[in-house]
Formats: C-alpha cells, sequence, structure tokens
C-alpha cells in the first residue's frame, strides 16, 4: 500500500466489529486515498456494510484502529458524518414527501441555509435528471431514480468521500449503466468513492483499486487489471456439457489449461489462449454444448481466492 | 437546539400534506362524541336526577375527560407507526442518523413533535369544548397542556417500546388491552367510583385517570378544592414522561447503532 496513514482519508488497522460471538469483520487494514474509487468486493455477510457502517462513524468499531477524514469516529462521530455522503443499501427516502423536499429538508440536517438548499436541489435534480419530477412524490419513481436521488441527496452536503453500500443492487441493467455514468462524473470531479458490491461488472467499471473480502477478512489487495493479472489467467474457456457427461468428465480434461474449476453447470479452463483451449479439447473428442471464450474477471479472481462464486 | 428545530421543520412539512384531513378530524371527532354522548346520552343521565357527577351535568362532566382520553389516543397512534416506520419501514430515522445528527437529536426531536400535535389535538378540542359551554374556568387553557403532559405519558413510553419492534404485530396488544380499557375505565365516562371496589385502586394506577382528573379540575375551574391532589397528579405525569422520554431516547440509539 503506497499510501501512508497522513495522506489516507481513511485509515484502518486491525479493523474489528463483533456483534457479541459473531465477528462481522476480522482485524482488516486498509487505507483509501483522496479522489480514489476504492470497492470492497464480496459476497452477502463477507463483512462489507459493518465496515461501511463504521467508517460512516454509526456503527462503533470493536477493536483496531479506524481514522476517517483524520478523525476518530469514537470521539468525532457528528463532524465526519458531516463530511460524508451515505447512500445506504436500503433506500432510506421520504416518501412522505416531494422528490425535492427530500433533498432541501436532508441539507437543513447539515446546518445549510434554506436558500442554498434549494440552490444544491436544483442541481443536484439536474445531475440526477430527476428536474422534471422534483414535485412528484418518490413512491411511484422507478427503482433506478430513487437510487439517483438517493445518490443526489448523499451530494447535499458536498461530501469530500462518499459511501456507497450495494449502489445498484437490484436494478435493471439499463439503470445501472445511467447510475455508473452518474458515479463516474463525481470520481472525474475528484469525489472519493468508496463502494461495496458483489457485482464484479461494478468494481471493474468504477473501482481504482479494491479488496476482496470473504469471511470477515480481507483476501486480496489491488487494481482490478493487477488482481486479474495476478490470480487468473489472461483468458477463460468455458464448456457446458449436458449433466451426465459432465459427471463423467473425471481426467479427460487433465493438462488441457493451467488450472481446471468445475462448476455445476459448467467447466472453466483457465489459459492465456483460450482459442487454443477450445481446439484442443475438440480434438480430445469432447462435445460439449456449448464453448465461450472470454477474458478473466474479477469473478475468476474470487473463485480462485475463496472457491466459490460471488452470487450464489 | 437547531438539530430539534430541523427535525421539527421535518416533520411539520411531511405533516403540511395531511393537514387538511388531519385538521378536520380533531375538530369532527369531539363534536360528534360530545353531541352523541354529551348531549344524547347526556340527557337521559341528567333527567334521572342523581348526584353521582356532583351536581355537574353529564356533559360538563364528561367534556374534560374526553379531551384527555382523546389525546392519549393519538398519542398511542403517533408512538406507534411512525416510530417503527422511521426505524424499520422507510428507514428515515437512519438517513438522519448519517448527518450530524445524533440518535438523541432524532429521538427528543420526534418525541417534541409528538407533543407539538398533541398541542394542537387537544386545543381544538378544547375550543369545541368552550363551543359546547361545557367550560366553566379559564383555567380551561390549562387543559391543553395538562392533555399534552397526559398524552405523552403514552406516547414516550409506548415509543420506547415501537423502537423495539421490527414489525408491528404486537400494538394490536397495545391498543387492545392497554389504550381501549383505559379509555373506558379510567374515570372518563364515569366516575372510578362507580367501578367495584377491588378494580379502584387499578383505575389509580392508569396514567389516564391522574390526567382526566387534572384536566377536569381545570376545565370545571373545581381545582382549588383538592390541590394536594391535582399536584400529585402533575407530579406522576411528570415522571412516567421523563423516565419513558429516556427510555424512548436509549431505544432508539440501541436500534439505529444497530443498524
Amino acid at each position: 500500500m503506497p499510501e501512508t496513514p497522513s495522506t489516507s482519508l481513511i485509515h484502518a488497522r486491525g479493523l474489528t466489529k463483533r456483534f457479541g460471538e459473531f465477528t462481522a469483520v476480522d482485524a482488516i487494514d486498509f487505507d483509501v486515498a483522496p479522489a480514489e474509487a476504492f470497492g470492497f468486493l464480496g459476497p452477502n455477510g463477507a463483512g462489507k456494510t459493518s465496515t461501511m457502517r463504521m467508517i460512516g462513524s454509526v456503527s462503533p468499531i470493536t477493536d483496531g484502529t479506524l481514522t476517517v477524514l483524520g478523525l476518530d469516529p469514537r470521539t468525532n462521530g457528528p463532524q465526519i458524518r458531516a463530511r460524508l455522503g451515505v447512500v445506504p443499501q436500503q433506500d432510506t427516502l421520504d416518501t412522505e414527501l416531494t422528490v425535492r423536499e427530500n433533498l432541501v429538508l436532508y441539507g437543513r440536517y447539515f446546518g445549510l441555509s434554506r436558500d442554498e438548499c434549494g440552490r444544491r436541489a436544483d442541481e443536484l435534480l439536474d445531475f440526477a435528471q430527476l428536474t422534471e419530477r422534483q414535485n412528484d412524490e418518490v413512491e411511484p419513481l422507478s427503482g433506478g431514480m430513487k437510487r439517483r436521488l438517493t445518490i443526489a441527496r448523499a451530494l447535499i452536503n458536498e461530501p469530500e468521500l462518499l459511501l456507497l453500500d450495494e449502489p445498484t443492487t437490484g436494478l435493471d441493467p439499463q439503470a445501472r449503466h445511467l447510475l455508473w455514468d452518474r458515479l463516474y462524473r463525481l470520481k472525474q470531479r475528484g469525489v472519493t468513492l468508496v463502494l461495496t458490491t458483489h457485482y464484479m461488472d461494478e468494481a471493474e467499471q468504477l473501482c481504482d483499486r479494491l479488496v476482496v473480502m470473504d469471511k470477515a477478512k480481507i483476501v486480496a489487495e489491488g487494481s482490478p487489471r493487477q488482481l486479474i493479472e495476478r490470480y487468473s489467467t489472461k483468458e477463460v474457456t468455458e464448456l457446458r456439457f449436458p449433466p451426465d457427461v459432465q459427471d463423467s468428465l473425471d481426467g479427460k480434461l487433465d493438462g488441457l489449461a493451467e488450472r481446471i474449476e468445475r462448476l455445476a453447470d459448467r467447466v472453466l479452463l483457465y489459459a492465456d489462449d483460450g482459442e487454443a483451449v477450445a481446439v484442443a479439447a475438440h480434438e480430445r473428442g469432447l462435445k460439449p454444448d456449448t464453448v465461450l471464450v472470454r477474458r478473466s474477471t474479477l469473478e475468476d479472481v474470487f473463485l480462485r481466492l475463496t472457491g466459490r462464486s460471488l452470487i450464489e | 437546539m437547531t438539530a430539534l428545530g430541523h427535525v421539527l421543520e421535518h416533520r411539520a412539512v411531511q405533516y403540511r400534506r395531511t393537514f387538511r384531513s388531519s385538521a378536520f378530524s380533531s375538530f369532527l371527532s369531539p363534536v360528534l362524541f360530545l353531541t352523541a354522548m354529551g348531549l344524547g346520552l347526556g340527557g337521559y343521565v341528567d333527567r334521572s336526577g342523581g348526584t353521582a357527577l356532583g351536581g355537574l351535568t353529564y356533559l360538563q362532566f364528561l367534556a374534560p375527560g374526553l379531551l384527555a382520553a382523546t389525546v392519549m389516543q393519538a398519542a398511542a397512534f403517533e408512538a406507534t407507526f411512525p416510530i417503527i416506520g422511521g426505524l424499520n419501514w422507510q428507514r428515515t430515522f437512519h438517513a438522519m442518523y448519517a448527518t450530524p445528527l445524533s440518535p438523541r437529536d432524532i429521538a427528543l426531536g420526534n418525541l417534541l413533535w409528538m407533543a407539538i400535535r398533541l398541542g394542537m389535538i387537544a386545543t381544538v378540542f378544547t375550543v369545541v369544548i368552550v363551543a359546547f359551554g361545557a367550560a366553566h374556568s379559564p383555567l380551561v387553557v390549562l387543559g391543553i397542556p395538562v392533555a399534552v403532559l397526559t398524552g405523552m405519558s403514552f406516547g414516550a413510553p409506548i415509543a420506547a417500546f415501537s423502537a423495539t419492534q421490527r414489525t408491528p404485530s404486537k400494538f394490536n396488544v397495545i391498543f387492545r388491552f392497554g389504550i381501549t380499557p383505559l379509555f373506558l375505565f379510567s374515570g372518563t365516562f364515569f366516575p372510578i367510583e362507580s367501578l367495584p371496589g377491588f378494580l379502584q385502586p387499578i383505575a389509580w394506577l392508569s396514567p389516564l385517570w391522574h390526567g382526566v382528573d387534572l384536566t377536569r379540575g381545570l376545565v370545571l375551574g373545581t381545582l382549588g378544592q383538592n390541590p394536594a391532589v391535582m399536584l400529585v397528579h402533575v407530579i406522576v405525569l411528570a415522571t412516567i414522561v421523563a423516565v419513558s422520554t429516556w427510555a424512548a431516547v436509549r431505544m432508539i440509539e440501541r436500534r439505529l447503532v444497530r443498524g
């Protein structure tokens, strides 16, 4: 890790969260630098949300050290929260207010004047592409619009650090791409993004650097490209066999690739030249139903590190 | 203090949406009750010529008790669904906690709003009492804060309980076995002296009885007859409110920190 504590926006060493006997976060170390997009990638229950809540200074740490914006969440919670934007996993919009009122009244909690809240609300409505819906109730909005409103609301205090917990979970692909575009713009403006996700494509799209979390621990750290280079091959050949054939493949695939993963419904062959693997398999007389050659992704990294898929 | 002001501002903007219908029903409810029970039923009661009400017409007897009891019902409602909604459904309290607000600000701000709402309901009710000619003392104005105090002696503890719940399934129990029996048997519709002897001490335990008796003393101007008893009423209610406000803050804080 190149960052030193003095330049880190978030600095964590041995950060631990326990709920009674259960350890949600187990002594993790990480640093987040200014203007960086930093991700926590991992399956549900890996400890991502608990980590985010500790950074968000709403959940006290059990052990270790944590500083956020150079401050200690235990003693400076309100001061830290004043400078953060938080997009929680579940929407927390006020359904008894209009779209615009959600922004304005939220700004008031940060001590902004009504005029200033109104001015920022106008800008953010534009940014979130919700200007035309500003006087509508929240409830009829689509999932994607609600998420955009939640992000807009999180920006009302012009935060130095934006925390996003599973920002696009449950959205359709089009809504996700629109959201990614908005987040990318924020990144361009120099806002530091910290996000959790269990979507490897999201992590690849948005994160400069990420940590892979599994069972309360960090199991790898790096840029998406570094992680793929370190833990996977350039390409993957996916072979899908009929179920009865898949069970009788023992030994028949040996030596075809650097590494072979057998999943319930398909076989993954890891090699730098996927086409060559497909040809070699064909020459061995294997007759898969489908053959797909693709680039390695973070999903493959996760599989390699944990022996499990990200989305189960 | 400004944090509490911002919570109140938020709740007031929410409330503006339902203001008309809410204000109308705050007005309609006492008019209907006082007409049907105070004038209609009361007509029969008064004609029977009993002395159980100490020389009061039934309307005069009923109106102050009903004021306190109505505010209690409103408090029970305000302390259940808005609290569980803020913590579990819309989760707006969690959104507030992501700002510089503390859990204490969030809890106290919402309890303060509850008191303001109860004040509105009590004010409208008191205006109706005066219009019905059922008030006999300028002290009737003090019936408003006393009704609010009575309401909060239910609102604050119920809010503390609501903060521990994830579903509203137990709210029915509160209404069915708590609020409704108290509404009926705390001296609102008839003096508790009419209850069987063994039940009277139970009525004394009801915060509503303290509130009803106190409100009645103010509305009818009979407060001076028993100043010590009245003082005890205030102390009992204020103690319940203070202790349960502390409990509500603790429960809401626990729930917010747990996530």
